[in-house]
């Protein structure tokens, strides 16, 4: 493959810019597949969604057909669904609990566990012919942080913990949020396809520089509800907000919230049943955690990116978004929310009214998101003419904002580094 | 016509008449007239593709407005910021299959099968396929909308993306 730069990092010229040909070259999926979505850690479910001996969910990940589950003896699963006879996928429900996975083309049976426990006329196979071989096949690695799990299709890759770097203090400060140390994903999944390149959903899922522009009708709707949006003069955004690079491509961004957050900070939308709980809650934190952790937890909005396709923006309320590549300018997305097991009705009710007033295929925010993105695809198609695209916003600063870009170019200089095993020199 | 003033008065082909009347305002973008087809405590839903009887007090919805978010919504999409329907969707909906489904005194429940199909800028056309299910009350002698609900049959939302507009 010819292969031009993808980016331009240069701390000299001050100048970070993004070849648009990532967006549109075709056979850079391959590539990325074999590099990326094949070696590194991709989250595949959450402990909460089969918490039960039993329990399974059936999901796509990079492209495979995976059974995710707790068997009978309570571990947690990650299986390749498929027949080890011929192939067809064994599990055909979205979702339930069973002790037995049976494939319907032979009625090969397997247990829970992965193992082949009913062969129908196995003895017509050949005199040594192993059964034992013969169970699902496991996922080469399977490990879990604080209840969310992550598959690896590489055995020799580093372990989660390493790989998490710092994004395991981010995760803290989710699982943080439940005092009995449970969160769980709430029933409803959000699934939608947007006509882009997945990585732009990567740099819009914590892009705060566009949050005015492009969500001016959600903050609209917030200043008719009641929320006070005061944006200092001469800034996009609020000012006390950082972008964050978290090591092996991971990033965040760390913001004072403005407005309400459905876990401890309540505003008017809530409504006024809701403010005693949330309350509550704000005192529960600070009383369990801490006054700093207590009241960060309460105050900040927080979006992190894991590399490659892990986002969760614990904002309007929380989201688990991952997304895969379906063709270069193609992508899927799932999207589910998360709270803690222990909440109550109220609370529940607002979380969840929260997150769909912002996030997902019907919110007020998320449809501008999928049209923004689309048509930035549309656009790269004159990448051969028009090739860069830049990415410096605030590379000259020592103090980078939520609305610089260091996180974007902090995705940007793993994935290069990855696909290229060039290490570039930018560091800002 | 005689005055009409409970749930008995209304037949079939009235509520018919209404969905039919309702599609024409939706999708001619005259979305304030379709807000005055509803009641001062309506709600319009879109569950999950894949809990489509769910609550939405414990389930995560596409789209559960109360009416002041329906308001909301209704002035969302006339602005010129609402980015995913500048310009407008160009929609048509064929509503069928129109049931009353149950009566009490205050209620008229009924439910109409629909396509929604949208065509925008250079996109593929998007068809939205599923079942309304509506409940009616009666104010000043016609029919309101108390609560609306747009089941679609797609287990997920895939290829159809967005649902920017009223569905």
């Amino acid at each position: 493959m010819q292969c031009k730069r993808f980016i331009i990092d240069d701390p000299e010229r001050m100048l970070f810019k993004v070849s648009r040909s990532v967006f549109t070259r075709p056979e850079l999926l391959d590539k990325e597949n074999e590099i990326i979505f094949n070696k590194c850690w991709i989250y595949v479910g959450h402990e909460s969604e089969v918490s039960k001996k039993g329990d399974f969910v059936t999901r796509n990940v990079a492209g495979r057909p995976i059974i995710f589950n707790r068997d009978s003896g309570g571990q947690v699963n990650a299986f390749f669904n498929t027949c080890s006879h011929r192939g067809a996928i064994v599990c055909r429900e979205r979702e339930g609990n069973c002790k037995t996975f049976r494939c319907f083309y032979h009625a090969w049976t397997f247990s829970n566990k992965g193992d082949n426990i009913a062969i129908p006329g196995e003895d017509s196979y050949p005199p040594g012919w192993d059964k034992s071989h013969m169970g699902l096949h496991n996922v080469p690695r399977l490990e879990s942080y604080r209840g969310f799990y992550f598959l690896n299709f590489d055995k020799h890759a580093i372990s989660l913990d390493e790989y998490l770097a710092g994004a395991k203090e981010y995760l803290d400060l989710i699982a943080d949020q439940s005092e009995i140390d449970e969160m769980e994903i709430i029933q409803g999944t959000q699934e939608y396809d947007m006509k882009a390149n997945w990585k732009l959903l990567v740099e819009n899922s914590f892009d705060d520089y566009h949050v005015v522009p492009t969500h001016i009708t959600y903050l609209d709707y917030l200043k008719d509800s009641g929320v006070e949006i005061a944006l200092p003069k001469g800034l996009l955004m609020p000012a006390h907000g950082i972008g964050k690079p978290l090591g092996n491509g991971h990033a965040v961004i760390d913001n004072k919230t403005y407005r309400g957050r459905p876990i401890a900070r309540w505003m008017p939308i809530y409504g006024e049943d809701a403010k005693p709980v949330i309350e509550e809650k704000r005192k529960e934190l600070v009383q369990r955690l801490g006054e700093e952790k207590g009241m960060r937890i309460a105050e900040t909005n927080r979006n992190l990116v894991i590399f490659p396709n892990l986002v969760i923006n614990d904002g309007s309320s929380i989201t688990v978004r991952t997304f895969f590549p379906v063709s270069h300018n193609q992508m899927k997305v799932t999207a589910w929310a998360l709270g803690p097991k222990e909440e109550g009705p109220v609370a529940r009710r607002v979380r969840l009214d929260s997150y769909l007033t912002f996030y997902g295929p019907g919110g007020f925010a998320t449809p501008d998101d999928v049209e923004a993105l689309e048509v930035a695809q549309q656009g790269y198609e004159t990448y051969q003419e028009v090739e860069w695209s830049d990415i410096s916003r605030g590379l000259h600063k020592e103090e980078q904002l939520n609305t610089d870009e260091i996180h974007l170019r902090t995705f940007w200089r793993r994935w290069n580094e990855l696909m290229t095993g060039e290490t570039t020199l930018g560091t800002n | 016509m005689s005055e009409r003033t409970t749930t008995q008065d209304f037949e079939r082909s009235d509520v018919e008449d209404f969905l039919y009347h309702e599609a024409y305002l939706l999708d001619e973008w005259r979305l304030d007239e379709w807000g005055e087809l509803l009641t001062e405590d309506a709600w319009y839903l879109v569950p999950p593709n894949d809990v489509p009887k769910g609550n939405p007090e414990n389930t995560l919805f596409h789209v559960a407005d109360n009416i002041d978010r329906i308001r909301s919504r209704i002035k969302r999409l006339k602005s010129r910021h609402a980015h995913a329907e500048n310009p407008h969707s160009r929609t048509r909906r064929l509503i069928t299959n129109v049931r009353i489904t149950a009566r009490d005194s205050e209620m008229i429940s009924a439910s109409a099968n629909f396509i929604v199909m949208r065509y925008r800028r250079n996109e593929q056309i998007r068809q939205y396929v599923g079942v309304y299910e509506y409940k009616f009350a009666v104010e000043d002698g016609q029919l309101k909308i108390a609560e609306r609900k747009a089941i679609l049959d797609a287990e997920e939302l895939g290829q159809l993306g967005s649902i920017s507009i009223l569905l």
